[in-house]
């Protein structure tokens, strides 16, 4: 029996990394295909490895102005991270650590809606901000994301975590409201408001469906939607679209990377119930 | 004792205002952006919304999707997605954790890490690849099925595959985060359980059954719950992909939404369709919460 378990065990070990090895093959086509010429990449057998690596479908794509949409995704994507952090941060607070009246009945609220399909807002939401004006700017790509009640709930769940006993001990102290939120629990929030700033730039940066329906001119275009539409012209140019797919996914990817423990810890604390 | 008798009421009320300050951005933000659109988008569903008109039809709007073929379509195919792509994602991510959870850090955060790449990277990224390997002359695909023999297949341009190839990349883009999950609920079942179930000489089907599923419960429920309302609104892959054809093949509500929306201008119509998908996901959340709920206690 025990040798069944081994057996057992080998073989699905194989079996992971054979899937493993599916899911990195896309990004492995991506990297690749960004260096080959389109007959190269149109080839039947495949070029599994690039040969003669070129660089021509970097300058076809920097014809395109991908410098002002690698800003427009940066800039929107900060200006999210930085304002959920801000506002998610002091609603958990309180909402975890503060009595007041209405308290129970707004945090209910805001997790009812969590669980609502975020997307079937955006009509209505796209209506809004037409009326507004909003469409094709800055803030209209930047507002409506403030207002999910992720981060706020995320920052609820690690706020409970903070001692009682602190807060007490600073308001004895004589320290105010807005200094002991500042200089205690600002500090004791940092790693939950690590998770929450990757994650809040991750899910900006791939919000492709607001993107699309905010967003108008060339030149407001994001990143991920402006190397969408050069499929219309470069079709089967391969070679180009891969380079730019690897464009719109190298900031990511890299994030991800670096951070990936932030990851994992956010997405573990954002499923407690 | 002392100091609760010190509390006086302006005090108190003192409190209440800076929570309420420390509370008011996000609740606005929540407000206008989130509440106030969805109390909207259910009036909107009631006009004759368009470009050109605003007038109030009443249910016009739900009967005309009742009769709508493509609207039933639509609904199928998403209907489709989540109860083949679900599953799929449920039993390839315990499948994985199980196998991973108990070898070394470093192991572990490679697997977890490449099993979240496609779900770190841009939907818009990953169609473009996905379109070349199942393009039917210049993909990597057919020329593997063709080592064996197999005739080249326009995997998304017919009918019949075309959806079957979008739920293998929706699967690939949902795995990650509950591989991550799973792995974190496996590491917290505590080691003397399992020993002492396998001392007692239970099989590991019996161990898995008796002691890691029952703890693996509270998770099962959220990434299910999750993962059913990610495929609902699955859109991105569709819109990018095939636009949801052939002939409304591929078509999910979702992009019906889009569709009706933002190509044909009927914002009433659309708004009904986004109605329809938000009750049925409510109604299924709540019977997976009901069903699966009862035993989160451990």
């Amino acid at each position: 029996m025990l040798r069944n378990i081994t057996v057992g065990k080998a073989a699905s070990m194989i079996l992971v990394i054979l899937a493993a090895v599916v899911f990195v093959f896309p990004f492995y086509w991506i990297i690749t295909g960004a260096f080959k010429l389109q007959v190269v990449a149109t080839a039947i057998p495949p070029e599994w490895f690039p040969l003669r690596p070129v660089m021509d479908n970097w300058v076809t794509l920097f014809k395109n102005p991908v410098g002002r949409w690698t800003f427009n995704s940066f800039f929107v994507s900060v200006a999210e991270m930085a304002a959920i952090c801000l506002v998610a941060s002091t609603a958990g607070f309180v909402l975890a650590k503060k009595e007041f009246p209405g308290r129970k009945i707004i945090f209910t609220v805001l997790i009812a809606a969590m669980a609502l399909p975020k997307q079937v807002i955006l009509v209505p939401l796209f209506t809004m901000l037409a009326d507004l004006g909003w469409i094709n700017t800055y803030k209209g790509l930047i507002f409506p994301a403030i207002g999910w009640p992720f981060g706020v709930f995320l920052m609820k769940q690690f706020s409970q975590t903070i001692p009682t006993e602190i807060l007490e001990a600073a308001k004895i102290d004589g320290c105010s409201e807005v200094r002991s939120f500042a200089s205690i629990v600002i500090p004791l929030l940092k790693p939950a408001l690590g998770a929450l700033a990757i994650f809040t730039f991750m899910t900006s940066w791939n919000d492709y469906f607001s993107q699309l329906i905010i967003t108008r001119s060339t030149e407001m275009m994001t990143l991920p939607l402006g190397i969408a539409t050069m499929q219309g012209e470069y079709k089967t140019d391969y070679g180009v679209m891969m380079a730019g797919a690897a464009l719109a996914s190298v900031p990511m990817l890299t994030i991800f990377i670096l951070f990936q423990k932030a990851f994992t810890q956010g997405i573990t604390l954002g499923a407690v119930k | 004792m002392i100091a609760a008798a010190r509390k006086s009421r302006p005090r108190f009320k003192r409190e209440w205002i800076t929570s309420y300050i420390f509370l008011l951005p996000a609740l606005a933000f929540f407000i206008m952006f989130v509440a106030y659109p969805m109390l909207r988008g259910i009036y909107m569903s009631f006009f004759d919304y368009t470009l050109t008109s605003f007038e109030f039809i009443g249910f016009d709007n739900y009967r005309t999707l009742y009769e709508d073929k493509n609207f039933h379509k639509s609904m199928w195919n998403t209907i489709k997605l989540v109860v083949v792509g679900v599953p799929i994602v449920i039993i390839f991510s315990i499948f994985v954790a199980m196998t991973i959870y108990k070898k070394h850090e470093s192991v572990r955060s490679l697997f977890r890490g490449i099993f979240y790449l496609p779900a770190v990277t841009s939907v818009v990224s990953v169609t473009v690849v996905w379109g070349w390997i199942y393009h039917p002359n210049y993909g990597v695909l057919n020329y593997l099925t063709g080592i064996f023999g197999a005739e080249p297949i326009s995997w998304l341009g017919e009918p019949k595959t075309a959806l079957w190839a979008i739920t293998a990349i929706l699967v690939t883009t949902s795995v990650g985060q509950p591989i991550i999950l799973y792995v974190a609920a496996l590491g917290n079942i505590p080691i003397s359980y399992i020993e002492a179930a396998q001392i007692d000489r239970a099989t590991p089907g019996q161990i898995f059954r008796k002691i890691i599923w029952p703890m693996l419960m509270p998770t099962n429920l959220y990434v299910i719950v999750i993962t059913t309302i990610n495929t609902f609104q699955c859109f991105s892959l569709i819109q990018l992909l095939t636009s949801g054809g052939p002939i409304y093949s591929t078509s999910t509500v979702m992009y019906g939404v889009y569709e009706q929306a933002f190509q044909f201008g009927n914002f009433g119509l659309a708004s009904a369709m986004g109605i329809v998908l938000a009750v049925i996901i409510g109604i299924i959340s709540i019977i997976q919460f009901k069903f699966l709920g009862s035993d989160v206690e451990y």
